[in-house]
């Protein structure tokens, strides 16, 4: 089956050569490759007959169906070779040749279908792999996120104390029956007991603090360091946040073992660690990792997506839809953050199969129920106030708010990233988490807010005050004469609960504020959503009790006086934190869609769209007014990933001659020529040279393209026939044609490397702008692309040039140099397996480095720049 | 390989099923009124183990703290929740789990402490540096001695599996190293 696969490729690229755009319709694309293949015949004949060797009448194999046929025949030597059309790690895919390699998988099912019933079964089941593919990822999905909250949710109480009836309950599982009826006691049952009544037989006192205190600590260390461990030693993969690495991988990237089984288990055990430790970090992030590495492991079921790295893709956007969808219990929502986030190409075939992994995957975690409130995430809830239009105001404040917090966030924790990329201090990533998760847990456990649960502590956010008035947050004044105020409702004056709160809910921003960012890019399993949600729910919090008292104590301003009677609903400060959360997100994030989605579903309640609509949006405006680009495209330039961006826009008026290597200073480009090489030849130029793919010439003379050969094909095929083939060695012929060079005759066997080579590259003439050849990069998501000068090659450009050229303009257009303070330049060596898409035949060592030195001058490395960025970041709000 | 993949789906199936067929437990459910203070009467919590229809004040506040004509009047203030829970599901879940990182975590000395502590008695000193160094392949020509005799070798069961352990550790060895050493990826 390889073996027709393989040879029916030169066949479909062939065909390809004509028409650039992706046409399904096949016939239209054969008859049209047809009649260009004439052409070329016959231009060949024309212009240089006697430049091409004798045999090189390469147009037999370049017809239609029929002339395929004839190849087959006259290749029946030819045995597939196994590895060719894969790629390496760390290299960019071909997206053109992975669609046209599943298109001709696909008509050749089809053709074959009618001649038996077991063909017909076979067609079905490859019909139905992609639904059951993503079927079988939400069911995976599911079911982990479900084992991932309940363990999650256990671990962190286990900080505070254990349940003795069962040991794997956790505190509230652990009252579930118990019946301490009065408020203050409803914590306290005989079956939970914290570690200072285990240890020290007292659950109250200054010596009973101290125990808890020292074991939350001790637990918090713990986890964080087993965390670490279990990343360092077995899943170095598994850590961070895997957004960025994802949507890189979803553009078209090969990341070995990024989304393999170590990887899946080792982030599911520890991101249960990792959240119970009490870091500022969340699940949600991870979740779509933990999704994707589904996606990938399940497609390995299916030939048609795991030979296909382009079909494993759309597997991939499914299962990262499926991911949030269970993080947030918002299925929409999932579809929405993978089309507007994460997805590079996205039809509409994959969208319906995201929309049902995101559906089946919801219905698992709903099955499992992990909260015990039938919902999917702790903090559903559910407003029935309505707002008002004077509101408006303090919620554009929010997305305000939120749109700073996350320019800040993301200059300074790229810039603490960076510190730690470059640096020494890098060197120590278990110190590091320890480190952070000692602070985090020492200044955590004195403030209410910050010792529970970062989703609880939303969760008490977002919620009103009930009829149980529990939290500090509550507690109103009652007033004795009104019978209206004693029942709880809203606009009361506040009572010293109420200010005391608001006191630790600064403290607990400022220290989110912190703690976040130095600990988004820990070696541990660690996601971003929840502790901005935290930050945007304290700041709109307080905002929504500031304006609630605004209102009760001026209710005689024209703003009030309208809106809000004495003693009526009026102000929801939940309601603002949910606007806070939302703004802050979409500030770090820059999602908008996706996040007024995801924010609804979790509320279920469709009036409060506009405000979150107006908060994202401001959000997203004054983010942008500072910096286009959210956390994840800066890890993923942070990084040095090749992304393509598509949705920045390319307005410069360079060509494609000034772009393409060889530079007019570098050696000349190196080439095969297509039947006058030796084993022994082609050997050493690949050994002399680093790049990964080679353009194919008719001769040294007449320069004209005949193909393209990639290395690791090239490589793989000599070694394959050394073992194989008799009679190859080193000073064999190569010849790339239909039929081999005429020899002398004690020459030794020649090789034929024809079926590796690409003969349909893609080609421009030097003097296309750069504005197409951006574009058809991106739309068709090129790996490489020849520029040629009346038929001769010329030079080569690859998505690593478009990169590099893209942020060289950049540099020129708007000098980065925001610090103030001195800079110092740090250059990083860049390691040749990190140069994916280095296929350039062109050195460009020298352009590397300085490429290099100014991506990475952006703000200061020395001690005093962070504070000088972040000086420089409030002097450039006055 | 395949094998595995099937383990694991039907791992996956028998959890899912096992949440659905374990949710019916007559210990796990519960109604939970909430019942704000009341004239003299304390706030109080009140949970009963009854069914969704049976979940409202009258049902579950038991006794009634308030006499007669109250009685509407009080109950209007409290807020009664239906929660159900399935205690088999977050049994088997958090044995599971523990039992899993406890594996780990065994493997983890194991592979730390253990085995380079054996192989330096087995073997001597200078297998164990050779060991470390053979990780690169450099050359050009290697990757595809890889590519190749991987897919024709079909040695024995055994050979397979410590063939598949070999090349497990290589791969962790060099993500270990472009993610911590030379900080390529996820920094």
């Amino acid at each position: 089956m390889e073996s027709e696969q393989l040879y029916h490729r030169g066949y479909c690229r062939n065909s390809y050569n004509s028409i650039a755009s992706a046409s399904s319709d096949e016939e239209l694309l054969d008859g049209a490759g047809v009649i260009m293949d004439f052409h070329t015949t016959e231009d060949d004949n024309l212009l240089d007959g006697d430049a091409a060797s004798p045999g090189s009448n390469y147009a037999m194999s370049n017809g239609g169906g029929a002339a395929s046929s004839t190849t087959h025949l006259l290749d029946f030597l030819e045995e597939p070779i196994p590895g060719v059309g894969t790629y390496d790690d760390f290299h960019t895919i071909d997206w053109v040749r992975e669609k046209c390699k599943d298109r001709e998988r696909h008509r050749k099912i089809n053709s074959k279908k009618k001649e038996s019933a077991w063909e017909f079964t076979k067609s079905l089941y490859d019909a139905w792999s992609g639904w059951l593919v993503v079927t079988l990822t939400g069911l995976a999905s599911g079911a982990l996120a479900g084992l991932i909250d309940i363990a999650a949710d256990w671990m962190n109480d286990l900080k505070e104390g254990v349940c003795l009836s069962a040991m794997w309950f956790n505190h509230e599982q652990c009252c579930w029956t118990s019946n301490e009826t009065t408020f203050a006691e409803r914590d306290k049952c005989p079956q939970w007991k914290s570690w200072a009544e285990l240890i020290l037989g007292q659950a109250e006192g200054p010596g009973s603090y101290i125990m808890n205190y020292f074991m939350y600590i001790y637990w918090a260390l713990s986890f964080a360091f087993l965390a670490v461990c279990l990343v360092k030693v077995f899943a170095p993969y598994a850590c961070g946040s895997g957004i960025p690495e994802i949507k890189t991988i979803l553009s078209g990237f090969i990341i070995r073992g990024y989304l393999g089984k170590w990887t899946l288990m080792i982030k599911t055990i520890t991101l249960v660690l990792a959240v119970a430790s009490g870091l500022s970090l969340g699940k949600e992030g991870p979740l779509v990792h933990v999704a994707c590495c589904c996606g990938n492991i399940f497609s390995y079921l299916f030939p048609k997506y795991s030979k296909n790295e382009a079909k494993k893709r759309e597997v991939l956007s499914a299962a990262s839809a499926a991911g949030v969808s269970v993080a947030f219990g918002a299925p929409i929502g999932g579809v929405l953050f993978s089309l507007e986030e994460v997805s590079y190409y996205f039809p509409l075939k994959t969208l319906w199969r995201s929309f049902f992994a995101a559906l089946v995957a919801a219905f698992v975690l709903r099955s499992i129920n992990p909260f015990g409130n039938s919902r999917l995430v702790l903090f559903y809830v559910e407003y029935h106030t309505p707002w008002y239009l004077f509101e408006l105001i303090p919620f554009i404040l929010l997305g305000v708010f939120g749109g700073l917090w996350g320019a800040f966030f993301i200059r300074a924790n790229i810039a603490w990233c960076r510190r730690r990329k470059s640096t020494r201090f890098g060197k120590f990533p278990v110190l590091e988490v320890i480190l952070v998760a000692a602070i985090t847990a020492v200044v955590a456990f004195p403030n209410p807010y910050t010792r529970q649960n970062t989703s609880e502590l939303i969760k008490e956010l977002f919620t009103d005050c009930g009829p149980l008035e529990s939290s500090q947050l509550c507690q109103y004044r009652l007033q004795m004469n009104g019978s209206k105020a004693s029942e709880g409702g809203p606009n009361r004056p506040a009572g010293p609960g109420v200010y005391s709160a608001m006191w630790q809910l600064c403290l607990a921003l400022i220290f989110k504020i912190i703690m976040t960012i130095f600990t988004f890019g820990l070696k541990v399993p660690s996601g971003l959503f929840i502790p901005s949600m935290a930050i945007g729910a304290i700041a709109g919090r307080i905002v929504g009790i500031a304006v609630e008292q605004l209102a009760y104590y001026h209710h005689d301003w024209f703003l009030f006086k309208e809106w809000c009677e004495v003693g009526a609903d009026c102000i929801t400060p939940g309601l603002y934190a949910m606007v806070g959360a939302a703004a802050c997100l979409g500030g770090v994030t820059r999602m908008t869609v996706s996040l007024v989605v995801i924010v609804f579903e979790l509320t279920g309640g469709l009036e409060y769209i506009v405000p979150l609509m107006a908060a994202v949006m401001t959000s997203k405006w004054v983010g942008d007014a500072f910096g286009r680009e959210g956390i994840y495209e800066a890890h993923i330039r942070l990084n040095g990933y090749p992304f393509l961006d598509a949705k920045e826009e390319f307005t410069h008026t360079t060509l494609a001659r000034e772009v393409m290597r060889p530079r007019r200073s570098d050696p000349p480009l190196a080439v095969l020529t297509q039947d006058d090489l030796t084993v022994e030849e082609l050997q050493s130029v690949i050994n002399e040279t680093s790049y990964n793919g080679f353009p194919v010439i008719v001769s040294k003379e007449s320069q004209r393209l005949v193909g393209f050969a990639l290395r690791r094909d090239i490589t793989i095929a000599i070694e394959n026939a050394r073992r194989k083939q008799e009679g190859i060695v080193l000073s064999s012929r190569v010849y790339f044609t239909q039929h081999a060079p005429t020899l002398p005759a004690d020459s030794p066997r020649p090789l034929k490397l024809r079926s590796i080579l690409d003969m349909s590259p893609f080609t421009v003439t030097d003097h296309t702008p750069m504005e197409i050849v951006v574009d058809i990069f991106r739309k068709l998501g090129l790996r490489q692309c020849l520029v040629t000068h009346n038929g001769i090659v010329l030079g080569i450009i690859t998505k690593k040039n478009i990169l590099e050229h893209l942020e060289e303009l950049k540099q020129h257009m708007e000098p980065l140099v925001t610090s103030p303070a001195p800079i110092t330049h740090v250059t990083l060596p860049l390691l040749p397996t990190l140069a994916p898409v280095s296929l350039g035949s062109a050195s460009f060592g020298g352009l590397h480095e300085t490429w290099c030195e100014k991506l990475l001058t952006v703000p200061g490395f020395k001690p005093q720049a962070f504070f000088s960025l972040f000086s420089h970041f409030l002097f450039s709000l006055c | 390989m395949k094998s595995v993949f099937l383990l694991e789906f039907f791992s996956v199936l028998c959890f899912v099923l096992l949440s659905t067929v374990t949710a019916k437990n007559s210990e796990d459910i519960r109604c939970k009124c909430i019942c704000p203070p009341y004239r003299d009467v304390e706030g109080q919590i009140y949970k009963q183990n009854v069914s969704l229809k049976d979940c409202n004040c009258l049902h579950v506040v038991e006794p009634m703290p308030v006499e007669g004509k109250d009685v509407e009047a009080y109950c209007l203030r409290c807020e009664c929740k239906y929660e159900e829970r399935s205690s088999g599901t977050i049994k088997f879940t958090i044995i599971m789990y523990l039992s899993i990182l406890g594996l780990l975590l065994l493997y983890m000395v194991y592979l730390t402490l253990l085995e380079p502590m054996l192989k330096r008695r087995l073997f001597g000193h200078s297998q164990l540096i050779q060991n470390d160094d053979d990780v690169g392949d450099q050359q050009p020509f290697a990757n595809a001695h890889n590519v190749l005799s991987r897919s024709h070798s079909r040695p024995n069961m055994l050979n397979k599996v410590e063939h598949a352990q070999q090349r497990w550790r290589r791969q962790v060895q060099e993500q270990r190293k472009s993610v911590f050493d030379r900080h390529v990826v996820l920094s």
